[in-house]
């Protein structure tokens, strides 16, 4: 117990030597998770006087034991989790014994909090899961194994707790262990470690408990502290060091500054630098502290080479014998983390190691069930889903799959325009195909196709509400521009729709994936030398983007038909805002999904100031101004 | 034990093979902090490293020069004056500043200033406002600093424990606990918003004890108020606080007295209370630290300003 056990300049001197366990707690609302890390703290003297007396008047205000400390208000920190007595994010806590300094990573169970247990499993190396001994290995319980083990942690410990509300039954314990044990060898995790536990009465957590005669193993802190877990792992893989910085305080220095990722690293070791693939040998491992002989996986160092080979941040440098893999298609497991749902098709950036990349992924091949494992058909992922996706990058990077190197193998999804970080994936491995396309070479370019045609190629993309005017002005810029001998070809709704998206309907996803194929073909028909007109709502501008990206600088030509809602709708020569209102048609742009007004076009067409005629006139001219045709 | 029924006996753990040492806490610790500490340059237009003068900046601005070694670091300090520091903090500031061979820039609020804001007249909660609030908004808008290194802990304070170690922060400074940004793996998330900026706190993992475990093994050198000696003290409402210039307006009846005192944390004199104490050394301190029975913002004044007080003041845009 927390007593006053006398701290002795041994212990203070052993501070130098401890070792550093990371892990991860996960239960249920009631299984007394927090409680149990408050009692963890409790019991390594991790709390003092003035928190415990902040805690004994927080538990008469907000506790749930009566007079006693109620200790998972320790735990539960920002005040509005105490109203609504539930954690709601990740927390992380610090304890230490005289061997070991812990970081635990206090996680949620709740099912809508799957991206919080991922985000505190990444960086664990054990799992401690709770059950309630009355309750045993519940649908949840399971689901904290799957997505440890699907986050790379091979040892779990099994806190069965509450095991004096079931009388301090062997045969419970047993039974409940029994079982756990059957679920993880199927997971493929061998390492299980059960303990009978009471975390309000402090059994079994620091000292054995006198009501488990019959259990001789460890306590919960003894086990913690003697448990070898996921370190080994790292140093066992080869080199790898992704640069984060390129350190050059004067032109006689130019110093590599990055973590190793794996393995170790001396000097003479031959490596090579991946994407360019050159090869040199390490010179010296410089820190403030003077050069390492050695330096191996977790430490930061900064490496200087023995030739003169260009590095810069992002490149990974590998061990030259066992280089990481190179390459921009991936199978990965992807983790989806944000309100909106991922969208296959749709442009995002990738951030793995110290890149970060054009990204986008392609319809997921399933998504994973997290209570049974089972695969399930899907069109996007939705907050909180876990499915396995094709992604591709618009580079190709080193890369180790996660299950050989977590932190090779793993990646972070970044929206472009929240910029909020909407999800997290795990590579599988590289598709065979991202190796092997090479672009065919082809002697008539676009070059050549512009000076045979007289004018250069562009992408006139028109973009508005339904009824804002796009196909009437379109129609008559091609017939503007037809006139002017330039070479043409108007896609709109009805050609398209009707063959090459014939498959697709309106759902955001389905959206997505039919402005990909316009781009497509839109890209096409540029590098034939054409000025393609293309009206369509494309109401997101994130696939106005992808769209954009498609083509060369300044060969996307971005004009805004700006109508009015109420206007258009008054308009509605299709009928398909009534349509829309009355309910008969979902997903549609301005009645019940969005649309997105383009930020920065080319040229805005106010079509209450502008007939269809001036419009297409300014549409002409705009493209004589940018050098796409000659005047005259 | 009846053998026939269970076999729970305690395993014998396996001796790992030959292999080098693991990684010490502090080892592990330094190379998480020097990761976070390039990452964030990396990724920033203008950083800053926010320097308070404590402790916990000698720790971070000792990891700093680590991290760039043998360049500097590649950003200027800022200090967000009260004028109410210790004499001792401000000898200490001028002098590294000079060793580490970085710009200091040091920001005192002129509104603040003006209206000789002060702890006594104006109680702690103002005071803290107007000069450390209010001055460091000032201070990074005035510079257009994206990025601001920090050296919050997690254990320091409950709210703490959730923030991350890349915060962000609105236009108008403000933190948004609802709606942070997960951090997985060692991927930190650095795009931000034009107007946005980023608060980083590389030693978000250490503890006290670490802190000043580190400051040991590595020699850093550090305010001497955190070692005991004998200073001019009065005790008040429960706290000993230290008159440390004329400026002290002393209640009828109080004497200072020599005390032999030190400090766990260094602020603002008149908000910041001393602790009885004999430890002279550092080990002495260190060892006293883990007799202690009282967390380190105990003696911080600011923090019983309300029981979320700490939370409150971070939506506001304190450090």
């Amino acid at each position: 117990m927390a007593a006053d056990t006398p701290h002795t300049d041994a212990r203070l001197a052993a501070g130098h030597d401890k070792s550093l366990l990371r892990f991860i707690t996960c239960g249920s609302v009631d299984d007394g998770k927090s409680t149990l890390i408050g009692r963890l703290l409790y019991e390594t003297q991790a709390l003092y006087d003035d928190q415990l007396g902040a805690l004994a008047a927080d538990s008469k205000r907000y506790g749930t034991q009566g007079d006693e400390p109620d200790f998972a208000l320790l735990v539960d920190g920002l005040s509005a989790e105490r109203e609504q007595g539930i954690t709601i994010d990740v927390a992380y806590r610090f304890f230490a014994t005289d061997r070991r300094k812990f970081i635990v990573a206090d996680t949620p169970g709740h099912e809508q909090y799957t991206r919080n247990m991922v985000t505190g499993a990444s960086t664990a190396d054990l799992a401690v899961i709770l059950v309630d001994a009355r309750k045993g290995v519940l649908t949840q319980t399971r689901r904290h194994g799957i997505l440890a083990a699907l986050l790379g942690i091979r040892d779990i410990v099994l806190a069965v707790n509450k095991l004096d509300l079931a009388g301090w039954s062997q045969d419970t314990f047993a039974a409940i262990d029994r079982d756990y044990r059957a679920f993880a060898h199927s997971l493929g995790i061998e390492r299980v470690t059960s303990i009978p536990l009471s975390a309000l009465r402090g059994d079994n957590i620091a000292a054995p408990s006198t009501y488990t005669p019959w259990y001789e193993g460890p306590s919960l802190i003894e086990h913690l502290e003697r448990v070898e877990a996921g370190r080994a792992d790292a140093e066992a893989t080869p080199l790898r060091l992704p640069v984060q910085w390129v350190n050059r305080p004067n032109a006689d220095f130019r110093g590599f500054a990055g973590r190793l990722l794996g393995g170790r690293v001396r000097p003479g070791d031959r490596v090579r630098v991946l994407p360019s693939g050159r090869e040199s040998s390490i010179e010296r491992i410089v820190t403030f502290d003077g050069d390492l002989p050695e330096a191996r996986a977790g430490q930061s160092v900064t490496l200087t080479l023995a030739d003169e080979i260009d590095v810069s941040r992002g490149d990974v440098i590998c061990a030259a014998d066992d280089p990481a893999g190179l390459a921009d298609q991936f199978e990965a497991t992807l983790v989806w983390m944000a309100d909106a749902p991922m969208l296959p098709g749709r442009p995002y950036l990738v951030k793995m190691g110290a890149s970060t990349l054009g990204a986008s992924f392609g319809h997921p091949k399933y998504r994973l069930d997290v209570n049974s494992l089972e695969h399930l058909a899907a069109k996007t992922l939705e907050l909180n889903e876990i499915g396995v996706a094709n992604l591709t990058l618009d580079r190709a990077v080193a890369f180790d799959p996660y299950a050989v190197n977590r932190d090779m193998g793993s990646f972070i999804v970044i929206d472009r325009y929240t910029n909020q970080t909407v999800g997290a994936g795990l590579l599988h491995f590289a598709l065979r195909r991202s190796q092997n396309i090479h672009w065919q070479a082809v002697e008539v370019d676009k070059a050549a196709r512009m000076r045979q045609h007289g004018h250069k190629p562009c992408v006139l993309w028109l973009t508005g509400l339904s009824g804002s005017g796009k196909s009437t002005i379109a129609n008559i810029v091609e017939r503007q521009l037809h006139a002017r001998g330039a070479h043409t070809y108007l896609l709109d709704g009805d050609n398209v729709r009707h063959g090459l998206s014939r498959d697709l309907g309106f759902t955001d996803a389905d959206r997505v994936e039919n402005i990909r194929r316009i781009g497509e073909v839109a890209r096409l028909m540029v590098d034939a030398g054409l000025i393609v007109i293309t009206a369509f709502i494309s109401p997101f501008r994130s696939e106005r983007r992808l769209a954009r990206g498609m083509v060369e600088d300044g060969e996307f030509i971005e004009i805004f038909v700006d109508t009015p809602l109420a206007v258009a709708e008054q308009r509605d020569p299709k009928g398909l805002y009534r349509k829309a209102r009355r309910g008969e048609l979902a997903n549609f742009t301005g009645v019940d999904s969005p649309y997105e007004a383009p930020e920065m076009p080319e040229l805005r067409i106010d079509t209450l100031a502008d007939t269809p005629e001036d419009a297409a006139t300014r549409i002409v001219e705009l493209l004589v101004a940018r050098g796409v045709l000659r005047s005259g | 034990m009846d053998a026939g029924r269970l076999t729970l006996r305690r395993r014998p753990f396996p001796q790992p093979p030959t292999r080098m040492p693991e990684l010490s806490h502090l080892q592990r610790l330094e190379a998480e902090s020097i990761d976070i500490l390039r990452e964030a340059v990396a990724e920033a237009e203008r950083p800053v490293m926010l320097y308070s003068i404590g402790k916990d900046s000698s720790v971070l601005l000792h990891l700093a020069r680590k991290a760039f070694f043998p360049a500097r670091p590649p950003f200027p300090l800022l200090h967000i004056d009260t004028t109410w520091k210790f004499q001792a903090m401000y000898a200490f500031r001028a002098r590294m500043a000079a060793e580490a061979g970085m710009e200091l820039l040091v920001h005192i609020n002129p509104d603040a200033q003006a209206r000789g804001i002060n702890p006594f007249t104006h109680g702690s909660a103002l005071h803290t406002d107007l000069w450390k609030t209010q001055g460091l908004r000032q201070a990074l808008d005035r510079h257009g600093f994206d990025v601001a290194f920090g050296g919050a802990r997690r254990d320091e304070e409950a709210s703490r424990a959730k923030e991350r170690v890349f915060s962000f922060r609105s236009a108008q400074h403000r933190w948004d606990p609802k709606n942070q940004r997960p951090e997985l793996w060692r991927l930190y998330n650095a795009r931000k918003q034009p107007g946005e900026s980023i608060r980083v706190f590389p030693l978000s993992n250490w503890t006290e004890l670490d802190i000043w475990q580190y400051i040991l093994r590595e020699d850093i050198p550090i305010v001497p108020l955190y070692l005991a000696d004998e200073r001019p003290v009065v005790e008040r409402d429960g706290q000993l606080l230290m008159v440390d210039d004329a400026r002290f307006p002393l209640r009828e009846g109080e004497v200072p007295q020599l005390r032999s005192v030190r400090f766990r944390t260094l602020g603002c004199y008149p908000l910041t209370g001393a602790i009885e104490s004999n430890a002279r050394t550092l080990p002495a301190v260190i060892d006293e630290m883990l007799r202690a029975r009282t967390s380190e913002r105990q003696g911080r004044l600011i923090d019983y300003d309300g029981s979320a007080s700490m939370e409150k003041k971070k939506i506001e845009g304190y450090f």
